[in-house]
């Protein structure tokens, strides 16, 4: 070989608005090696890889420092198809398949072996005509390097899922000239005798000198296939170690993977600090069919009076359970409050029972962006609990209509209270900035009066400073209004910030229930679905 | 996109869903694979089924002897299903029914003036005709093009609302345009106040050019045959198409336009090759309809050729998404057929041809009508199952 | 509470960026030109433009100006029922109601049975629109049903369903067993007239009601009184809770599940009202113009109606009675005013070719804006 490596990066920054994402990130592939790459979420992994496609959203924020290198040579890819015509192929996380076509069709999509007709030398290339006899056996070549054994002339339209993702690799072995593949959670979707399925064949095709970078969640599939391991977090690379290295366990990525050190601050006592007796709302064997989210069966009590965290990786199925209690997904189970059940996939009922919510789609779900804050604030009051209204005519026989004069009160109160930077209740939602809008949410959920306050993502694509004020908002609920609050968060360091326990969700179950002041080992343990004891 | 798994959750109680894994050679249920029930084969065509009793009982209903239908049938054929077919590589392009074909006539209309204008008589008008409109129609076709990128998932209303939109700026040019910005030396097409061009224009110097072309009497029954070349040609060239390496493109932007972008075609553009193949074609076939017909009427020839097109290729048994050869040819014969029996089916049941006439409209328009709402269900229910 | 502040200038993360950068692209823009532009809107501004020009002409060529001024006035009363009947389509979901003609067929069937009846004067008017007003509500609540089953296309399902409708109830005109002289043709032929007069019934009521002359224009206070009655109830539902959850239903249907509103039923209420006031919109229309037109005369009506409400500022998604009540007083000035200008400076009458240019080229503009047409996704 005239280059040691396949890829070799250097020195990687990014910024985006100020915001340093990525700070001298190096990352270097040997051909034929499987190269693992491990962080939680927003570590920077996708923004490396995004880095190395060249996507149009690093061109367009301003670009990055340092240097990468390809098969020896230094390069910058200015777009994705620049860097898959140098042969650097993805597997994408969503399958890039066309439905109505035949297995072989989608593998040579866009690539299909030609021949000349006739009507070539008038119109041009287009009319070229397909040459089926090779689209067939290149199809069938690539199908059995994955190691697939189906029929390359089936449409795709009635193949079971794990099936597509072999597909999608055999389209990219099918490339020519292929030096590097990247894997973006390949099994994520697939069951686990497909995943040991998958592992094998990456391996095979990792034996024919073709260089790997395998992404994943799942720390046990990372060790027992990749030669190396690169750990992520906060936009630099931790460490990168070595797998024969029997210092390499999962216990120890997982630690290095969510190590950071947390300051809580020291909060105001509550009179009565919350407790085991006095349960709130208690669920019970909840499932919900979010997509993406799903959760298998969780029970779970939360203390009155207590702020309560749901952690976990993102799309373990922890945003679930707040979507499902607020019947905004199908679900099933039981949940009570006080007793008194909650009727599920009934969407507005949990608001007559004091439960508020804000959801972690804040765009969608939480704002009508381009109406007044102040009809953000009391719409839902004013359906749910006929709030903010006034009898238009004669007092027995008049018609109730909105009451534009007291909406506008509570909103200015609200404003005051919550200091949300305005013009006044009569602002577009849209122009306030993202941690202007969460404390609209906030105000809106107020205005229902709420004993228990669902927040999910709260700080979701929010900028760091006002992070901090809505975290020390809801800190405030709770401390001064006594309200119950149950976070959600992707955020762990969040959640050790504020809550008084922390659950983690994994694979749509409740794995544990911590104590913010754990270890770093045992919530990367956690949150990697195993259950740990305490040291 | 993770189907299955996502479902999964509720389906415990269903454990026909065949595990991929344990599974490796199996193939996947149906799919073209199955023998179809006779159910089956009547749900799969029920649009057609019913038009078939429908033409077979207006058959009857109006009395005609069946050579009269024949030779009605027959002409009708020849001189519309070029137009209708002009309807298929659209759908393929996943534009859906296209309701701008009116735009395609107009450009035809345009040669024809031409052509009548200067009385260039035979094939040769037929074919200067045709020549005028390409140009036209290629501009006219790379406009719809791009308006119709600019309302992705809107298609059909654009398009339809871009014919009638065209229609006035037609209307405009040939009323107002002629004799004030464009000179027209003919002043027997120009109404009296000098300006603008009167409703009728005669096509006598090409009347029946190509249907007299091969005309062949078989049976008693005169079959145009050189008209009917004509379609047979295209239908020709779309199977060809499908052969091609554009025409996988078109396959492939039909079906997922997301996915082809990745994949590096070009979808913007070959949308607009699609539409601009599919306007001239529409020009082409209006001069093909209107030969046959003999006189043009200016402000009203080509307004209701959309409509009958795309009611004729859906009776055959189309989609919004699906759209084949055979399927024009079998609806415009149905469509067609209906339309000339109606008429004297309603003479005879209810002592009115005009009820007839009025139903023929009406099952044109609640044939669409119909066809988009339940391709719309369809794609949502679609949408659900991939959840 | 003790709450920190906020820098609302601060850009404060990816996923709001564009907001913010279109937010200060348009504060960078804020040439004259383009602030005029952005909140008056183009339609309102070229149409409006074209209105203003064309009364200029029209003094120039020395037309009668209080005639064109009155024309005006008398033309955005007959049509301003029919533009208000897209705005509850439009806060509901729907879309502009490209059905209208079933709401107009309800509003026919109702003036025709008035006069079947041998009813005259107002007494004849209100029974048309009791009628007319209960038939369009059944009919809206069908066609509601109807396109909860095709969310995302129903603009173009309403069309075909409204074109369908207006063809079959062409053959119910033929074979109706009406007895009225007045309605059907004396000798020959079958069915009810293509045209029915009016004049001895109930033509013209609300134009003459109260009317008064200033300046040499005429104000028919009665028809603009019955239009901003219609206005006012409208705005006075709107103020209510299930106008204002149908309208949250149209602006964002997940919010609008999450509180509880039921998005369907809202669709319905909204196409039923859409479908009435495009009943009562026919026969407001039918007495100022003192003839009701049978047949395949509602065919193309909605288009002028969505046309309308669009000049006025609405798009696919958010529609206002104001937009109603602007677009059409601006569409319909352009539509009076084009005639006499046209045949002064043209010599042929025009106005079907720009009724056809503007009204398309408005419904082509709102559909190639890039913000949906559907709802939901």
């Amino acid at each position: 070989m005239a280059e040691d490596y396949v890829l070799e990066m250097h020195g990687i920054t990014k910024h985006y608005f100020g915001n340093r994402v990525l700070n001298d990130v190096t990352l270097r592939v040997k051909p034929g090696e499987i190269h693992g790459l491990v962080g939680e979420n927003g570590a920077g992994k996708s923004t490396l890889m995004n880095i190395l496609f060249g996507m149009p959203v690093i061109h367009s924020t301003g670009g990055f420092q340092g240097e990468i290198k390809y098969c020896g040579n230094q390069v910058i890819f200015n777009s994705p198809r620049q860097a898959l015509e140098s042969g650097i192929g993805m597997v994408h996380q969503e399958f890039m398949l066309i439905p109505g076509f035949t297995v072989a069709e989608n593998i040579k999509l866009n690539r299909e072996p030609l021949k000349d007709s006739f009507l070539t030398k008038a119109f041009g290339q287009r009319m070229k005509k397909l040459d089926w006899l090779r689209i067939r056996s290149d199809s069938r070549a690539a199908l059995d390097t994955v190691g697939l054994g189906i029929d390359e002339m089936l449409p795709v339209v009635g193949l079971p899922v794990g099936y597509m993702q072999f597909i999608e690799i055999a389209r990219e072995v099918d490339k020519e000239g292929v030096r590097l593949l990247v894997f973006d959670e390949p099994t994520a979707l697939l069951t686990e005798t497909e995943s040991e399925q998958l592992l094998s064949a990456i391996k095979r095709i990792a034996a024919t000198g073709v260089a790997v970078i395998f992404i994943s969640h799942r720390l046990d599939e990372v060790l027992s296939i990749c030669e190396n391991v690169t750990v992520m977090r906060d936009g630099e690379v931790v460490t990168s170690v070595g797998t024969p290295d029997p210092t390499t366990t999962i216990e120890r990525i997982a630690e290095l993977m969510v190590g950071r050190k947390v300051e809580r601050p020291e909060y105001a006592k509550r009179t009565q600090e919350p407790s085991d007796e006095d349960t709130i709302l208690n669920i019970e064997n909840l499932e919900v069919d979010m997509p993406g989210e799903e959760v298998h069966g969780i029970t779970l009590s939360v203390r009155r009076g207590e702020i309560l965290g749901i952690g976990g990786l993102a799309g373990q199925g922890k945003i679930g359970i707040s979507n499902g209690i607020m019947g905004l997904f199908p679900a099933q189970g039981l949940v009570t409050k006080d007793g008194s059940e909650i009727p599920l996939n009934d969407p507005g009922h949990a608001y007559q029972q004091k439960l508020a919510f804000l959801s972690e789609d804040r765009k969608v779900v939480g704002l009508i962006l381009d109406r007044p804050i102040e009809y953000n604030v009391t719409v839902v009051a004013t359906l749910v609990k006929s709030m903010f209204q006034k009898t238009f005519g004669a007092r027995s026989r008049g018609i109730e209509i909105r009451d534009k004069k007291s909406a506008w009160n509570f909103t200015m109160q609200m404003i005051r209270e919550l200091d949300i930077r305005c013009t006044g209740p009569g602002q577009i939602v849209r122009r306030l900035s993202g941690g202007n809008q969460q404390k609209v949410c906030i105000a809106r959920a107020l205005a229902l009066e709420p004993e228990i306050l669902l927040v999910s993502e709260p700080t979701r694509g929010i900028d760091v400073g006002a992070k901090e004020r809505i975290l020390d908002l809801l800190v405030s609920l709770n401390r001064e209004k006594g309200m119950t609050i149950i976070l959600t968060s992707s955020e762990l360091a969040e959640l050790r910030k504020v809550c008084d326990r922390i659950a983690v969700i994994y694979g749509g179950n409740l794995v544990d229930i911590l104590s913010p002041d754990d270890s770093n080992a045992r919530f990367g343990l956690t949150m990697s679905g195993r259950r740990a004891e305490a040291q | 996109m993770n189907r299955d798994y996502r479902k999964r959750i509720f389906k415990k109680n269903q454990p026909n869903e065949a595990s991929p894994s344990d599974s490796r050679f199996l193939r996947p249920g149906g799919r073209g694979f199955t023998i179809l029930g006779l159910r089956e084969i009547l749900v799969r065509n029920i649009v057609p089924i019913m038009f078939v009793v429908l033409c077979l009982l207006g058959v009857r209903w109006s009395g005609k002897p069946a050579l009269f239908l024949l030779q009605e049938v027959v002409f009708r054929m020849s001189r519309n299903s070029f137009l209708v077919l002009s309807l298929v590589i659209p759908v393929m392009a996943g534009l859906g029914l296209n309701f701008g074909l009116v735009i395609g006539a107009m450009a035809g209309q345009a040669g024809l003036i031409f052509v009548a204008a200067r009385q260039i008589p035979g094939m040769p008008g037929f074919l200067t005709a045709c020549l005028v409109a390409l140009p036209l129609a290629l501009g006219l076709g790379y406009m719809i093009g791009k308006i119709m990128n600019k309302a992705k998932g809107r298609e059909m209303i654009a398009g339809m609302i871009l014919g009638f939109f065209m229609n006035g700026i037609y209307q405009l040019v040939f009323l107002f345009g002629i004799g004030t910005v464009i000179p027209f030396s003919n002043k027997n097409m120009v109404l009296p106040r000098g300006i603008g061009l009167r409703n009728t224009v005669e096509l006598k110097s090409i009347k029946w050019v190509l249907d007299d072309l091969a005309m062949a009497k078989i049976g008693k029954v005169r079959v145009p045959l050189a008209t009917l070349a004509l379609s047979a040609a295209l239908a020709w060239l779309i199977t060809g198409l499908y052969r091609t390496k554009l025409g996988q493109d078109i396959r492939a932007i039909g079906q997922d336009m997301k996915v082809s972008q990745v994949a590096g075609i070009q979808v913007d553009q070959t949308r607009v090759v699609a539409m601009m193949i599919a306007t001239v074609l529409g020009a082409i076939g209006q001069i093909a309809f209107l030969q046959n017909i003999g006189t043009l009427n200016v402000y009203d020839s080509h307004g209701q050729i959309a409509t009958f097109a795309i009611a004729a290729v859906l009776v055959g048994g189309a989609t919004v998404s699906r759209a084949t050869v055979g399927q024009a040819l079998l609806g415009t014969f149905l469509f067609h057929l209906l339309f000339i029996v109606s008429p004297y089916a309603g003479q005879n049941l209810l002592g009115s041809a005009q009820v007839g006439e009025y139903f023929r409209v009406f099952i044109a328009y609640a044939i669409i009508a119909v066809s988009l709402a339940l391709h719309s269900m369809q794609r949502a229910r679609s949408m659900a199952s991939r959840r | 509470m003790s709450l920190g502040t906020d820098n609302p200038k601060e850009i404060d993360s990816l996923k709001d960026s564009r907001d913010a950068s279109s937010v200060s692209a348009a504060r960078i823009g804020s040439g004259m030109f383009s602030r005029v532009l952005n909140t008056v809107g183009l339609p309102r501004l070229t149409v409006g433009g074209f209105v203003v020009a064309l009364f200029v002409l029209g003094g120039m060529k020395g037309l009668p100006l209080h005639n064109l001024l009155s024309n005006s006035i008398s033309r955005f009363a007959m049509n301003a029922v029919m533009a208000l009947a897209m705005v509850p389509a439009v806060q509901c979901g729907i879309g502009p109601n490209f059905g209208l003609p079933i709401g107009l067929l309800a509003g026919l069937t109702g003036m025709v049975s008035a006069l079947e009846l041998g009813l005259r004067g107002f007494d004849g008017l209100f029974v048309a629109m009791i009628i007319g007003g209960g038939l369009g509500t059944l009919l809206g609540i069908g066609f509601g049903l109807f396109l909860n089953k095709v969310k995302g296309q129903e603009m173009m399902v309403g069309t075909y369903a409204g074109f369908a409708a207006v063809s079959l109830m062409c053959i119910l005109w033929l074979v109706l067993p009406f007895r009225n002289p007045e309605l059907i043709w004396v000798l020959g032929g079958k069915g009810l007239r293509l045209t029915i007069s009016l004049k001895d019934a109930f033509g013209h009521l609300f134009d003459k009601l109260w009317r008064f002359k200033i300046g040499g224009v005429e104000i028919p206070t009665g028809l603009i009184g019955v239009v901003f009655g219609l206005t006012a109830a409208y705005k006075l539902f709107e103020m209510t809770k299930v106008g204002i959850a149908m309208d949250l239903a149209g602006q964002n249907e997940r919010f609008a599940r999450a509180a509880g509103v039921n998005c369907e039923q809202m669709r319905i209420i909204g196409t039923a009202i859409s479908t009435a006031l495009g009943a009562v919109g026919i026969i407001v229309y039918a007495q100022s113009y003192g003839f009701i037109q049978l047949y395949t005369a509602p065919l193309l009506m909605a288009f002028p109606a969505v046309a309308s409400v669009l000049i006025g500022g609405a798009t696919p998604l958010s529609a206002s009675v104001s937009n109603a009540l602007v677009g059409t007083l601006l569409f319909q000035s352009l539509l009076a005013t084009t005639v006499p200008v046209a045949q002064s400076v043209v010599g042929g009458d025009i106005s079907e070719i720009v009724r056809l240019i503007v009204s398309n080229g408005m419904v082509l503009y709102a559909l190639t804006r890039g913000h949906g047409g559907g709802n939901g996704e």
